[in-house]
């Protein structure tokens, strides 16, 4: 039994002026501690799926579990979502911004939990700034540290790194890899760089679009996978699945 | 030249910019009451009708040697205040109703038009037959002046509070209250701050418009009494203090505005 079962997803969009289909018959199983990203054309439904699996939307078909449990409306799962920007609350400090989900979840908030989880990012001590007084890099690690604070069973990454400056996306990719290893989560990472993919997951799963739909699944190399993102992209396998993924790709978008 | 010294210069040329601009402000203030009162006892103006500082001045001075001003100063500035507060306050509560009941919102959006497209004062007849002719009625019409617009901007300000930071709040399994109370209300405090700095303008109309109206006190009493009995001393006095009292509101609201938003 997988960790994560995704089980005849189909999901239409509804408007007034017409139906789009945005994702068809999709089934796939994902393991614990597992790394996937999703990678396709634009329009290819991977953020919607990516919400599908965070409970937010109910499909329109099929089911979707983690640990044999539906997600949708389900009040006792926990899941870590992170968006393209941080969405740190600009009114509220670092503190209680990482802090939050632990109050509405109503879980314990330990005196030190901030300042733990800070340090485990990387970060300085800032838990008493606000947002606005932080780089954008840093506020995306708050943002991890606010995800992670509640000890979600799975992570979703819905292009956390994409509106980040080339260095701070690199060293985020290389922390972000090191922790979800470390404590052994799932994750889930939509994205649109190849590189990033094959450097971090250990499978790719490949959409087309209009409906989306898996077309291809590529498995990353043991010896590949056991690097950190960034030793990852030097390695002598990454170039040739770069080259297979981004034909695949072309193909897809003509 | 080192830096210190270019910075001490800079600072110093703006202290001097500053000064300019306050003895400029100044200067059209006192030449406003100069201009006014020469006019006035040089008969340009008849001063009958335009008063004068100095009249208006003496006037001022027996009142308050008498009192009866800070009696008709507290009577309106009370109904100000509470108009303003009471505005703004149910312009809120209405506008967090709408959020909550997205149907009712539908369902509503053309009465909200056409209540806000209509003058309120219009209705000053109808809430002092309805509230007897006291201070409930002007409180009353210095409060709905202001809680339609209230109602449509806060509830516009609602809605347009980006959806990404509901959809981190949902991952946190938050119910609709916590939604309100953690991302909507916050984010809307600016827009809720600027529309206290409109109505403080508007509940000023209200009150005036409903002392004209009914009241036996008040300064908007006041402009109706001088302007009934020929006495645009009066007129003109009460029209000064009206305008030093709003001033002051205003300026109240942005300190608020200061404390309240120091995150931006």
């Amino acid at each position: 039994m997988g960790f994560l079962i995704v089980e005849n997803v189909s999901h239409t969009y509804f408007s007034k002026d017409a139906a789009t289909e945005a994702l068809q018959d999709i089934s796939l199983t994902v393991e614990e501690g597992e790394f996937i990203s999703f990678i396709g054309p634009s329009g290819c439904g991977k953020t919607t799926l990516l919400s599908i699996i965070a409970g937010l939307i109910r499909p329109t078909a099929g089911n979707v579990y983690i640990e044999n449990q539906k997600v949708y409306g389900n009040k006792d799962l926990s899941i870590g979502y992170m968006l393209q920007q941080d969405y740190l609350f600009p009114w509220k400090t670092i503190e209680e911004n990482i802090t939050l989900g632990l109050r509405l979840l109503k879980q314990d908030v330990d005196r030190g939990i901030a300042s733990k989880l800070l340090k485990d990012v990387g970060l300085p001590a800032v838990e008493k700034k606000y947002p606005r007084e932080l780089s954008g890099g840093m506020r995306q690690r708050v943002a991890l540290a606010r995800t992670l604070a509640v000890d979600p069973k799975i992570l979703l990454l819905d292009e956390p790194f994409s509106a980040l400056d080339y260095q701070s996306k690199l060293k985020l990719e290389d922390l972000v890899f090191k922790m979800l290893k470390q404590y052994n989560k799932t994750a889930i990472l939509v994205t649109h760089d190849i590189g990033e993919a094959i450097a971090m997951s250990d499978r790719i799963i490949l959409f087309s679009p209009r409906p989306g739909r898996i077309h291809e699944i590529f498995e990353i190399s043991e010896d590949i996978r056991r690097l950190t993102p960034f030793q990852a992209r030097s390695h002598a396998g990454y170039s040739p699945l770069f080259q297979q993924i981004w034909k695949e790709l072309e193909r897809l978008e003509h | 030249m080192n830096i210190k010294e270019l910075h001490r210069q800079y600072k110093k040329r703006l202290a001097k910019e500053k000064r300019w601009i306050r003895f400029y402000q100044l200067l059209l203030l006192i030449g406003f009451f100069v201009l006014w009162e020469t006019a006035s006892s040089n008969r340009w103006i008849d001063p009958l009708i335009f008063s004068s500082p100095s009249r208006i001045f003496r006037l001022l001075m027996d009142m308050i040697s008498d009192g009866t001003i800070f009696i008709h100063i507290n009577y309106t500035l009370f109904e100000t205040v509470l108009g303003f507060i009471l505005g703004t306050l149910i312009g809120t509560i209405l506008a967090a109703i709408l959020w909550w009941f997205p149907t009712l919102s539908k369902i509503l959006d053309p009465y909200l038009v056409v209540l806000n497209s209509m003058p309120k004062v219009a209705l000053g007849p109808i809430l002092i037959v309805a509230l007897g002719p006291g201070m409930t009625s002007i409180i009353t019409m210095g409060a709905i002046i202001s809680v339609i617009i209230s109602t449509i901007v806060i509830y516009t300000s609602f809605r347009n509070v980006d959806a990404n930071y509901l959809k981190v709040l949902q991952t946190f399994n938050a119910t609709k209250w916590q939604m309100f109370k953690e991302a909507i209300l916050p984010a809307s405090f600016p827009t809720i701050i600027s529309t206290l700095k409109v109505n403080v303008g508007l509940s000023w109309v209200g009150v005036i418009v409903g002392e004209f109206l009914v009241s036996s006190q008040g300064l908007g009493y006041l402009i109706i009494y001088g302007f009934q009995v020929f006495n645009f001393n009066l007129v003109l006095m009460s029209l000064l203090i009206i305008a030093v009292f709003a001033t002051l509101m205003y300026q109240l609201v942005e300190m608020l505005e200061k404390r309240l938003i120091k995150n931006e």
